[in-house]
């Protein structure tokens, strides 16, 4: 991003002020549709002002690893589309595709909001393995909270195919829900400049000089963290954005649970 | 033939529920949404812009590069590996042959014109859908064009010419009884004011009259499609000529 941009930007938010006209802690509309995706196990769309994401869960049977023989499988995975947005390129994920992935991945996981244990089948042989993919439609900005919305709203909405004689079938969903019951929540803030913002559009976020992403869960506990960005944080600035993420991720768990 | 009445109950020259919108993904210079039955596609257009890597440009014209690819999660089976398949990369071959006849990019040497096809969710005639919605596309960001291409699967099941098969259909001895296990599948894709055929391939067996007549039946269709990417395109126009008045 060119220096006058970034200046200007900053200049802006100094004053309060947004682009867009929002609060440096207001979230943009969000938008929810849940089980869309037909051929998928559990699937949510999220629309968060211009950024809209796909998320879908893909249920099947395989075999466990061999350090965790009683465990199930969590899977979370996320592509920047080409698609979605004329920065991105095909081929083989990147640096930045892969940790959008792996701090969504990681959030979920850590949370232990799944009950890995209850995905046991067979303890050793057979496990139920659960993945779930981000695809987003259009990315302008902050795809780790809002692909992290859409995982989580997917896996909620998810139910197991039927599984017999050794054989998954896809076309016969049962009703029992995955065991998943405390959401936690991906919570994003940026810094720029001296200001703290959350939920950037994707102009603001190339404005950023670092990002901390907080995911947080049901009981008010930090479970996943990452700093990001070029910039250097100290610590009263973790304090107070840790503070902000912990403040907003109530209001975003509300929507999610609706 | 055992197959006197369809699966889904349509008639045998039938599309399924056909629905596009023009517009749909904000960062592109062009997008559509084309649904064919419970197949879904999402097209986005972004170019002319520069070619890279340097040695694909033409210096003569631009260059039309399409990208197919399913969603991890819209297969009714296992999990689609993410990334490029030898299926795909076929696919996103042959949508480049099927645009290539309606696009001109004589004004734009060494660009490349990218068309990037997402499915989220597909039940056959996935390439059909996935055109249908890239010829919106370009048509949205002001590609140069002499027509929209259009797009259905025709084919035969139990010795019954069939129009955009569903995946059922495309194995139908394994969901109904057949006298004849042979199906055929045949992917079409007609510029729509000349009639000339820009794709066409096929899988299965089938004789040669059964083909010629499942190609008319693509023809007589077409048209139907054609006019839903029409209204796609003049809603979105129209309801943009609304607000410039306001």
């Amino acid at each position: 991003m060119d220096f006058e941009t970034k200046k200007h930007i900053i200049e802006c938010l100094e004053k309060d002020v947004r682009y867009d006209g929002r609060k440096k802690d207001e979230y943009r509309e969000i938008e929810f549709k849940i089980g869309l995706i037909e051929t998928a196990e559990g699937s949510a769309y999220v629309k968060c002002g211009n950024t809209e994401v796909i998320a879908g869960v893909k249920i099947s049977v395989e075999k466990p690893f061999p350090d965790t023989p009683e465990d199930g499988i969590l899977m979370v995975g996320a592509e920047l589309l080409p698609l979605s947005n004329p920065k991105y390129e095909s081929g083989p994920p990147d640096s930045v595709a892969i940790e959008v992935a792996r701090v969504i991945d990681r959030g979920i996981r850590e949370s232990k909001s799944i009950d890995t244990k209850s995905l046991c089948i067979v303890k050793g042989e057979k496990v139920w393995s659960i993945s779930v993919d981000i695809s987003p439609i259009n990315d302008d900005g902050n795809l780790i909270d809002i692909g992290s919305m859409a995982a989580v709203a997917a896996i909620l909405n998810a139910k197991f195919p039927k599984y017999e004689n050794d054989k998954v079938d896809y076309k016969a969903k049962t009703d029992s829900l995955l065991p998943f019951n405390k959401i936690p929540v991906a919570a994003t803030v940026l810094k720029l400049g001296n200001n703290f913002i959350i939920d950037p559009t994707e102009l603001e976020q190339e404005a950023a000089d670092s990002r901390l992403t907080v995911t947080i869960t049901e009981d008010n506990k930090l479970c996943a963290i990452q700093k990001g960005g070029d910039g250097t944080l100290s610590i009263e600035d973790i304090d107070k954005m840790m503070s902000m993420a912990i403040g907003k991720s109530h209001e975003i768990r509300k929507h999610i649970k609706q | 033939m055992v197959y006197s009445k369809r699966l889904d109950g349509r008639g045998f020259d039938e599309l399924r529920p056909i629905e596009a919108k023009a517009g749909v993904i904000k960062n592109a210079e062009g997008s559509a949404y084309f649904r064919m039955g419970k197949t879904i596609a999402y097209a986005a257009v972004y170019g002319p812009r520069e070619m890279f890597p340097k040695f694909k440009q033409d210096p003569k014209k631009g260059v039309i590069r399409c990208n197919y690819n399913m969603m991890p999660f819209s297969g009714a089976g296992e999990r689609v590996r993410p990334g490029p398949s030898r299926r795909s990369k076929e696919i996103s071959f042959v949508t480049d042959k099927a645009l290539i006849p309606t696009v001109d990019l004589e004004d734009f040497p060494n660009a490349v014109v990218d068309v990037y096809i997402e499915l989220p969710q597909t039940d056959a005639g996935s390439r059909c859908c996935g055109i249908n919605a890239a010829a919106i596309a370009l048509a949205d960001a002001g590609i140069p064009m002499r027509d929209i291409v259009a797009s259905v699967a025709v084919g035969q099941a139990d010795n019954q010419i069939l129009v955009d098969l569903t995946y059922e259909e495309e194995h139908l001895p394994e969901y109904t009884e057949c006298e004849s296990k042979d199906v055929a599948d045949i992917p079409v894709a007609i510029i729509p004011s000349t009639g000339q055929i820009s794709l066409l391939q096929m899988d299965g067996i089938i004789e040669k009259d059964a083909l010629m007549k499942a190609l008319h039946k693509a023809k007589e269709v077409i048209s139907k499609i054609s006019e839903v990417q029409k209204n796609a395109l003049k809603e979105k126009y129209a309801a943009e000529s609304i607000e410039n008045n306001e």
